[in-house]
């Protein structure tokens, strides 16, 4: 059983790692949750351009590489884009491999909202527009929320997707539990590659864990959210209660 | 199979539940067999053989390469972009050919794995679930180090790169494509399975000639998916292991001409012009199974 461990500062050093891992996901995370919520609304949208520029953002975001992806935005953008956005120049690589991967994500996401948005009941909409809820109180109180369980199962797989694809940043230059891994890759060297071998078997079973606890976070998350619908059916022959339209 | 040997009038036809009585018989009736219908299975059968084409051939040098010595600033430049198309290609090439040769490995043990884990013992059935979960839950990219190393590890296996490459994807995407067997398995009627036993098929009969025939077009839409993600997912090769796909010829040229912007932008554009139309591909198909089934 001693074969297959490590000694108590690598594993130090891998949970620093794993820190960083999981910190360049919540970013990662948190962009692509934005950009899919607009892409997917703006896919469904009643005007064309809207529509076409969202289609052709999916398109380019599930048609890349996300690795080529990665190369272009912490590579080559900061070099093509200085004069206009200065801004590009010298960031650190995990913010732009973040965005890199916020993109990625998007473009998959936005795919799950839309068709969670159209597969919730079509009298739901109805009802608003007799209700005369403008547009976002249609999607913020009623779509959305119902969308939301059909939403989550497919988003905690994208998650998990994408905290495979953090393991790539660490080829284009960025700090990760792959770039731990691949230092202490050389500092073991000396003692032979069996040790290596076993280095990547702990790596591999720490992102396992990792995908397990994000797997299981959206499990509770969809309980929560089965919760709240059966106390919602209890009382549904009151009108839902919606907070204020038109916001006071 | 009872539904699947009726001859009924084709659902192309606008009047066909019209009571047109005879008049019916007398149009030929297209069969209802996916593999049966030439617009279904001329196309397939010819992306299979391009696939095909490109595992077995040679890969093309690059016969337009010129002295192009680039500008001296680092702004973008269209003469210097539009002289790394032929290399852009080689790569490309090499990185499909690495595609297709992974993904028959993944397509075939797939169905392995899939078959392991409907197995009706406990001790196939529970590591075949293990195995493809852990796989399929940890990235690529790490399973590639991994490999490579476990490799070097072994004084009995010596592998280049490139079969390394095949291995690592070809296991990789085996775990999603035997989640879509799976799925497809599940889709066959229950009744099937129960006529299949009433026949007193054996189990060899049952699978060739029963459930993987139904399975198979519920499965094709999926696997093409899993096949344009396993496109993408192999330049990860290039950065790892050093196969001479795109990647590795772009971060070749940027370390040989110091130039970053154009290798980089020109293999994201080469790419997309592959992967797109495979996509857009994969989606007829989907459609027309589904009407198909309808």
């Amino acid at each position: 059983m001693e074969d297959w461990l490590l000694t108590p500062s690598q594993y130090g050093s891998l949970m620093g790692g794993a820190r960083a891992t999981v910190q360049l996901l919540a970013q990662a995370f948190a962009l692509g949750v934005v950009l899919s919520l607009i892409v997917g609304v703006g896919r469904l949208s009643e005007r064309r351009w809207v529509r076409g520029i969202s289609f052709a953002f999916v398109e380019f975001a599930r048609g890349i590489s996300s690795i080529i992806l990665l190369f272009i935005l912490v590579i080559a953008i900061p070099i093509l884009l200085q004069d206009v956005f200065p801004w590009v120049r010298g960031q650190p690589v995990i913010v732009m491999a973040s965005i890199a991967l916020g993109i990625n994500m998007g473009g998959y996401g936005a795919e799950i909202i839309r068709g969670s948005i159209l597969a919730v009941p079509k009298g739901q909409t109805e009802a608003t527009i007799a209700l005369n809820l403008n547009p976002t109180q249609r999607l913020r109180y009623v779509v959305l929320p119902q969308a939301m369980r059909i939403i989550l199962p497919p988003m905690g797989n994208l998650t998990i997707e994408i905290l495979k694809g953090t393991a790539l940043v660490s080829v284009a230059g960025g700090f990760d539990l792959m770039r731990v891994t691949s230092n202490l890759e050389a500092s073991m060297l000396a003692g032979g590659v069996v040790g290596v071998t076993v280095l990547y078997v702990n790596v591999l079973v720490i992102y396992f864990v990792l995908a397990q606890i994000i797997n299981g976070l959206f499990r509770l998350g969809e309980r929560a959210l089965d919760k709240r619908f059966e106390q919602r059916e209890g009382r549904a022959a009151l009108p839902i209660t919606i907070a204020q339209p038109g916001g006071g | 199979m009872s539904d699947m040997t009726q001859t009924e009038p084709t659902a192309d036809e606008p009047d066909a539940d019209a009571p047109t009585g005879g008049a019916v018989s007398f149009q030929v009736a297209q069969d209802h067999k996916w593999y049966r219908r030439p617009n279904i299975v001329v196309p397939v059968v010819l992306v299979f053989l391009g696939l095909t084409m490109l595992a077995v051939a040679d890969t093309p040098t690059a016969r337009f390469r010129s002295e192009f010595a680039p500008p001296g600033d680092v702004r973008f430049d269209w003469a210097y972009f539009f002289h790394l198309v032929p290399q852009m290609l080689q790569g490309l090439f090499v990185t499909a050919r690495a595609t297709v040769l992974g993904f028959l490995i993944a397509a075939s043990l797939g169905l392995v794995l899939a078959l392991l884990r409907r197995s009706e013992s406990r001790w196939v059935s529970y590591p075949a679930v293990a195995v493809i979960e852990f796989v399929r839950s940890t990235p690529i990219l790490v399973q590639m180090f991994f490999a490579q190393v476990l490799v070097r590890a072994t004084p009995a296996i010596s592998l280049n790169a490139l079969v390394i490459l095949f291995i690592v994807v070809g296991i990789h995407y085996a775990t999603y494509a035997s989640e879509a067997y799976r799925a497809g398995i599940n889709s066959v009627p229950a009744g099937q399975w129960e006529a299949a036993t009433a026949l007193n098929l054996g189990p060899l009969t049952k699978w060739t000639r029963i459930i993987i025939p139904q399975a198979v077009p519920n499965v094709l839409p999926t696997l093409g998916n899993y096949l344009v993600a396993a496109f993408k997912d192999v330049p990860i090769g290039d950065a790892v292991l050093s196969t001479g796909g795109v990647l590795f010829m772009a971060n070749a040229i940027r370390s040989s001409d110091f130039r970053a912007v154009e290798p980089y932008l020109l293999i994201g554009v080469g790419f997309l012009l592959v992967s797109l139309p495979a996509a857009w591909l994969v989606r007829r198909l989907e459609e027309r199974i589904s009407y198909e089934r309808d």
